[in-house]
């Protein structure tokens, strides 16, 4: 029997798009179903991204998509102390702070450019399933029901991961694993125009405030908070709005956009293929657990699918097996890095204050060129041997 | 459960949190299926601050 299209890729974000644009570059017929009126937005995003991870993807930057190019990283512990990384100075790659309702677009004309169809205000209820096979969604077009059948069923509906959950892989959370953050759009900040910076310790328990420049004196101000940490409802927005009051570079400011979000902090998960269906991006829990950051790693995963896809439609087979090799792709590019960061989250966590003051005030000393997790946890296994101890072997 | 739809932001942190896939947000549309079995989750982290058990103040 004919199905209606090879692919449908639920959800337009960065995966999704990726996935769509190289499923139909090689030939698959792919629909991409977007809940929302629009690509791109409402925003749920910091927005911060390296350039390397776009190049890794094949993402060519456009400075369309592009509001502030970024010289270097801030690190601030509770008493102050303050780690700086310039990675100008060391003609590294860095990192940029993209306009995500130009870029999710422009990731999502690409995916058309290749011969991907779009369908907007088109959400997904539920998968269809004969036996252990994933054989199609049921959507809601504009509210009329809709069953659309496909061969394989694309689950990059984000940190919702409903899709996988419908289909039978778990994809919850604890709530040690899950952070959420509340974050404004700032103007009329007196804070540096090309550094981002990240605020740690009990100020926001568990994550970090951030303030990632968007041009000029504006800023995106936000806020991640260890679920597992929070007492009552509001707490997020209660330790954004006292920080920001508290600092004089911020509380000059006024908001000019309000979002919330969660993401996941937690291992990648154990499964991201079934018969059928191929799980890209925040759904496959492979957000960096310590950044919260998962443009790159979305990105790249939805190129790894769209080319497994591309094989599987020549091949006429979406089995698991036939899938697997998408699942090997990512892992081999990213799981290593997604658990040790996972470990260093966890430990960090058990970090007092005083005890993080002393960290950043002895990074300060260290010779860290480039802003990455990887090169502050060299730094930190030179400095505090024993606050990485459970996971030198990884660093 | 109780949303309060002029705080809710329509971000999804509940529905990727909620352990029992019970809730469902359809753009601005909040809603909770049989599976929710009031473990308060949601309440505690939703970053608005706009759910509410029922019968608690």
């Amino acid at each position: 029997m004919k199905t209606d299209y090879d692919v449908i890729v639920v959800g337009g974000g960065p995966a999704g798009s990726m996935t769509a644009k190289h499923a139909a570059k090689k030939g698959a017929r792919v629909l991409m179903i977007e809940k929302r009126q629009e690509i791109g937005a409402s925003l749920r995003c910091a927005e911060g991204v390296n350039k390397k991870g776009l190049a890794k993807a094949g993402v060519p930057v456009d400075k369309r998509w592009v509001s502030a190019d970024i010289a270097g990283a801030k690190l601030v512990s509770p008493g102050g102390k303050v780690f700086r990384i310039d990675e100008s100075q060391a003609g590294a790659e860095v990192g940029l702070v993209l306009e995500r309702h130009l870029f999710d677009k422009a990731m999502a004309a690409d995916a058309a450019r290749a011969g991907a169809e779009i369908w907007l205000k088109t959400a997904a209820v539920d998968v269809i399933k004969e036996g252990d096979k994933v054989v199609g969604v049921k959507a809601r077009r504009e509210g009329e029901p809709i069953t659309l059948t496909a061969g394989c069923v694309v689950a990059a509906d984000g940190f919702e991961s409903q899709v996988a959950r419908w289909a039978g892989i778990d994809t919850s959370l604890k709530t040690g694993d899950i952070t959420t953050c509340y974050q404004y759009r700032m103007a009329n900040l007196k804070t540096e125009p090309d550094y981002c910076e990240f605020i740690i310790g009990s100020v926001a328990p568990g994550g970090y405030i951030w303030v990632f420049p968007k041009g000029d004196d504006t800023a995106n101000v936000g806020i991640g908070v260890l679920a597992s940490k929070l007492k009552k409802p509001g707490d997020v927005k209660m330790y954004l709005d006292k920080w920001i009051k508290k600092d004089p570079r911020l509380s000059c400011g006024q908001p000019v956009e309000a979002i919330a979000g969660g993401v996941s902090v937690s291992p990648p998960v154990e499964q991201s293929v079934m018969n059928g269906l191929i799980l890209v991006g925040d759904s496959a829990r492979i957000i960096d657990p310590i950044t919260g950051g998962g443009i790159a790693n979305g990105l790249l995963a939805g190129k790894f699918a769209g080319e497994v896809l591309g094989d599987c439609v020549q091949a006429n087979d979406y089995s698991e097996a036939a899938l697997m090799p998408y699942d090997k792709k990512w892992r081999d590019a990213m799981e290593n890095r997604l658990w040790r960061n996972w470990m260093a989250k966890e430990k960090f966590l058990t970090l007092s204050d005083k005890t993080l003051d002393g960290v950043i005030d002895t990074l300060s000393t260290a010779n860290v060129d480039k802003m990455s997790v990887h090169n502050i946890l060299i730094a930190i296994k030179e400095k505090h041997p024993e606050l990485v101890k459970e996971f030198e072997e990884l660093i | 459960m109780i949303v309060s739809i002029e705080k809710c932001m329509h971000c999804g942190a509940c529905v990727g949190s909620c352990p029992q896939n019970a809730i469902y947000l359809n753009e601005i549309v909040l809603e909770f299926n049989e599976n929710c079995n009031k473990c308060g989750r949601c309440v505690r982290l939703c970053p608005a601050g706009a759910l509410k058990m029922e019968g608690k103040e």
